[in-house]
């Protein structure tokens, strides 16, 4: 059993309540941040924590913490980033369906460390009985005394409200999140300046993760140096896995970093294993702009260690043989399961939100889709998987943000890892005519067909 | 490219309530950031006007805000969740992204489909219902699902699809968490 | 401060954006630009056809960037290098970049106003195919009226927004903007409202393809038949100080100074604009002396090109000096200078 310092309260009954979560040690953060510490010491703590940002880009938290500037004078902001929408992650829901105080009690022990008096959470627009619960749970923590003016007699104002988006994927970027929450269209910003130096409303800011934020009171409760002792080498800590796809236990989970991905995948206390008796094709580890990883790369790496559930070791081997953890959004597929469709699948859901500013990513992630739809739907050329090569490493790296690297990553990996695939869906249009074509006769049965034609 | 869209005629009406609501998640904001409750502000207004905002309603949320006017239909425009016609009563969105093709929404979707007599982006005649697909709306483990107002139903089979039209059509479904 | 850009370095003021520096260098080193536009706060790091490379950060920091930058809002750091022409990892980036533009621009050039004197056709010269690898049916938008006086043709439209800016930063009522998003985003009012405003008729002049034109010289000539002469008269509502594009004794169209970028020197209004378009309206100082790097001129104007001073090596330079003579419109006339005085 791994250690729990998220959901270590999330089966006592009324733990959503303000009381329930006060009674069961809630807030002490605060207590022990406000009454004993000062900020720099409670920046220093997260330091020490090596707690890396929990969105998907893992970030040292502490250190995106020391760049805000506070020489300007100008307010300052945290803004938390509830905007979960990477495809395969629900973890930061699941967080603040069920415990929302825990949210709430990071962000005033978070926001006193950056000195930010008035603080957001900004969170995706369809968790709208969510966006209720937190506002609900604000109000509580209120009314309580833990916002506002003066907390515990400090002489500490924080001012904490919650902002809801509207349907947009790239508000999941910290710039576009700043846009929106600006009342804009969710347009990323040209970085340099970083939000730490211009942020919401030109102030700086920091944006974090509802992950990160919620990890912040126990380490500021049981030390940096404590929480960096879970975990493995630079993976400190815990971390929540949302599991879905092909198993038999979907859900949120949260283990230590480093466990292996064999005994998450399999072990009863988390995935159980696959649903039925279909056999594991493919796993994308950490949301869907991560690279899928075949049948062969997910229990062990290129060298033959074991992978663990880390970010080095789930990044190990580079693109061509590695993934990454990201966002924690772990789906598996067994060989029901049809790679160009999931690509074409991807694809489609980054054209769709692709804000429209950068030329790269507007024209690009169109034109991925368009081409992966004909080959799934029998109307691929040979010559159109190149083409796809092509055109999401024209991508990569060229655009404003990353949607546009988040694009390319998912079609470079299948095509890596799966091209016969594609080659069968060009070859054979008229096997892949039913959208269930692997149902009834995956690939590994038609693989032979590919081999033997040559072009 | 709007002509169509321009011609849908709504009947505005901000009441007392909707604007004591609306003047709460503006004060969230400081004085002079009044634009920053520009989206909370438009669900708002979106739920209390048949969940779609018209050009009209859009210009007056403008006028409240002190903003111009193109300054909403720019950000209406760029958010899904915003509707610029009207639409069905009983709006189910199906999540259609990768996890929910894992379990099987594809299917499901063609199912209710069939059942309520429409297209995909189609309402039906009697305005009650439309199916839409949408991205992926993180409830991937619970797959497949749908998003009937402000709410999600999780793990859905045919049967909970024909009890979820069955509760529509006998009222009994709640669509707004107010 | 001291930046170096394809190996020529010039000393430029801190705050200096990469793109100005490779300006005052001039020549080959400076990157294409389709959004940026130096009258525009704001404009630039959309389009990214001025990605460069930085290899060296700066003196201090001398680690190379990790991905190209857009050099257009990217800030130049004491000691820092620039790869721009002379990086094979740029010119594939400028090609990319390029081809993502045009494959859903309508082959529509026959047809265009903006032909001869377009970014894009400029732009797909220096770094585009011949053949299309685009074989997927384009992307196409309603028509939508937006006045008499400025034709808006979406389907032209890059999306590099100068025309939102000119309507924020030059009107105080803007009824336009980018709506939708991703590869549907369009310029438009939504609700077909006429763009009237006094200065409306910049967003002509700033925008780099043919997706807004001048209603009022619509069809009526290619551009080059006509010829540009610097031309002012006194207006109470802006400088005055306008091209006129004539043919014979008539004024086809009045537009804005525009220098060896394309960009205005002042901005003009639309009475200047649209309404003045006889002779006598305007005193003709003579004709335009700019280089404008667009097929329509080619050999028919004289080059300016303004004195930078380049520090670099001696031999370098006098290198360049002859093959800027071999090559150059100035000292190797292909017309005498009388002809093109007409």
């Amino acid at each position: 059993m791994g250690k729990k310092i998220l959901l270590d309260k999330i089966n006592i009954p009324g733990i959503k309540t303000y009381e329930v979560y006060r009674q069961n040690g809630g807030y002490a953060s605060v207590e022990k941040a406000l009454k004993q510490m000062t900020p720099d010491e409670v920046t220093e703590e997260v330091k020490t924590s090596g707690i890396r940002g929990r969105g998907g880009a893992g970030f040292p938290v502490g250190m995106k913490w020391s760049f805000i500037d506070k020489k300007s004078g100008n307010p300052r902001h945290l803004v938390c980033n509830a905007d979960e929408s990477e495809p395969g992650t629900f973890k930061d829901r699941y967080l603040m369906e069920y415990i929302p105080h825990l949210l709430i009690e990071g962000m005033i022990t978070s926001s006193y460390a950056l000195g930010a008096n008035l603080s957001y959470i900004y969170i995706r627009g369809e968790y709208m009985w969510v966006y209720k619960i937190l506002e609900r749970a604000i109000a509580e923590a209120k009314a309580a005394g833990w916002l506002g003016k003066n907390i515990l007699g400090s002489g500490y104002d924080l001012d904490l409200y919650v902002h809801v988006g509207a349907g947009a994927y790239i508000c999941g970027e910290e710039t576009a999140l700043i846009e929106s929450l600006e009342g804009k269209r969710g347009n990323p910003r040209i970085k340099p300046p970083f939000p730490a130096v211009k942020g919401l409303w030109q102030n700086p800011t920091v944006v974090n993760n509802v992950e990160s934020i919620a990890a912040v009171p126990w380490i500021v409760l049981n030390t940096g140096e404590e929480y960096a002792k879970i975990g493995i080498g630079r993976s400190t800590g815990t971390k929540l896995i949302s599991a879905s796809g092909h198993i038999k236990n979907p859900g949120v989970y949260e283990i230590e970093l480093g466990l292996s991905v064999e005994e998450f995948m399999n072990s009863d206390e988390y995935l159980g294993g696959m649903y039925d008796d279909r056999p594991l094709k493919a796993l994308v580890p950490g949301g869907s702009s991560v690279p899928i990883l075949p049948a062969h790369l997910i229990y062990k790496t290129a060298a033959g260690e074991d992978r663990l559930m880390s970010y080095e070791s789930l990044s190990d081997g580079g693109f061509a043989t590695g993934s990454m953890l990201g966002s924690g959004g772990f789906i598996v597929y067994n060989d029901t399961a049809c790679i160009v469709r999931n690509t074409w699948n991807f694809s489609r859901f980054y054209h769709h939100e692709s804000c429209g500013q950068c030329t790269p990513c507007r024209e690009g992630t169109g034109w991925l889709e368009q081409i992966l739809h004909r080959i799934e739907n029998g109307h691929g050329r040979e010559e159109d998987i190149e083409l796809l090569w092509s055109i999401q490493s024209k991508i990569e790296g060229n655009t404003i943000c990353p949607l546009g690297d988040a694009a390319s990553w998912p079609v470079a990996a299948a095509i890596r890892h799966f091209r016969e695939e594609f080659e069968y869906h060009v070859r054979f249009p008229e096997k892949i005519k039913n959208r269930e074509h692997f149902v009834n006769e995956p690939f590994e049965k038609v693989r032979h067909l590919v081999a033997k034609q040559t072009v | 490219m709007s002509m169509e869209k321009h011609n849908f005629k709504q009947e505005i009406n901000i009441t007392p309530e909707l604007m004591a609501r609306i003047n709460e998640l503006t004060s969230r904001y400081p004085e002079d950031k009044r634009k920053s409750a520009l989206i909370p502000v438009l669900h708002e207004v979106q739920d209390a006007h048949d969940h779609w905002l018209s050009y009209e309603l859009q210009d007056k949320v403008a006028e409240i805000l002190g903003i111009l006017p193109v300054e909403v239909y720019e950000v209406v425009s760029f958010y899904t969740m915003f509707n610029r016609r009207p639409i069905g009563k009983y709006m189910f969105e199906f999540c259609q992204t990768s996890c929910c093709v894992t379990r099987g929404v594809e299917n499901l979707m063609d199912y209710t489909c069939e059942k309520l007599g429409v297209k995909i982006g189609e309402t039906s005649p009697d305005g009650l219902f439309e199916v839409r697909g949408v991205e992926c709306l993180g409830a991937c483990g619970y797959a497949p699902m749908l998003q009937l107002g402000d709410f999600y139903h999780e793990n859905l089979t045919k049967e909970k699809v024909d009890q979820l039209i069955d509760d529509c059509k006998a009222g009994k479904v709640t669509l707004l968490d107010k | 401060m001291k930046v170096t850009i394809d190996g020529q370095s010039i000393e430029v003021e801190p705050g200096t954006t990469i793109l100005q520096a490779a300006r005052m260098i001039g020549g080959e080193v400076v990157p294409p630009a389709m959004c940026y536009y130096s009258k525009l706060e704001g404009s630039g790091g959309k389009c990214r056809c001025c990605l460069v490379d930085v290899t060296k950060g700066s003196e201090a920091d001398p680690r190379p960037m990790p991905k190209l930058v857009a050099s257009c809002v990217t800030g130049c750091q004491d000691g820092m290098e620039i790869a721009s022409k002379a990086s094979p990892r740029v010119q594939e980036a400028r090609k990319s970049v390029t081809e993502f533009l045009l494959i859903n621009h309508p082959l529509d050039c026959p047809v265009c106003d903006q032909a001869g004197e377009c970014d894009l056709q400029n732009l797909s010269f220096e770094h585009g195919k011949s053949e299309t690898r685009f074989i997927e049916t384009k992307r196409t938008f309603e028509p939508e009226d937006i006045g008499p006086n400025i034709q808006l043709h979406m389907n032209r439209c890059i999306l590099c927004q100068r025309c939102v800016q000119v309507a924020d930063q030059l009107t105080d009522k803007r009824v336009h903007g980018v709506m939708d998003r991703g590869d549907h985003a369009n310029i438009s009012t939504c609700i077909s409202k006429a763009i009237d405003n006094e200065m409306s008729g910049n967003m002509i002049d700033v925008c780099p393809v043919g997706a807004l034109t001048d209603k009022t010289f619509r069809f009526k000539s290619r551009v080059w038949f006509s010829k540009p002469y610097n031309a002012h008269r006194d207006c109470d509502k802006c400088c005055g100080k306008t091209t006129v594009w004539m043919f014979g004794n008539e004024i086809q169209r009045v537009t804005g100074r525009k220098d060896e970028y394309h960009e205005v020197d002042e901005f003009i209004c639309n009475t200047c604009r649209f309404d003045k378009k006889e002779v006598n309206d305007w005193t003709i100082e003579g004709p335009r002396t700019f280089e404008k790097t667009s097929v329509i001129n080619r050999n028919k104007y004289a080059l300016h090109v303004p004195k930078v001073e380049i520090k670099t090596e001696d031999h370098i330079l006098i290198g360049r000096e002859e093959d800027r003579k071999k090559i150059s419109m100035i000292d190797v006339p292909l017309e005498n200078a009388e002809n093109s005085k007409q």
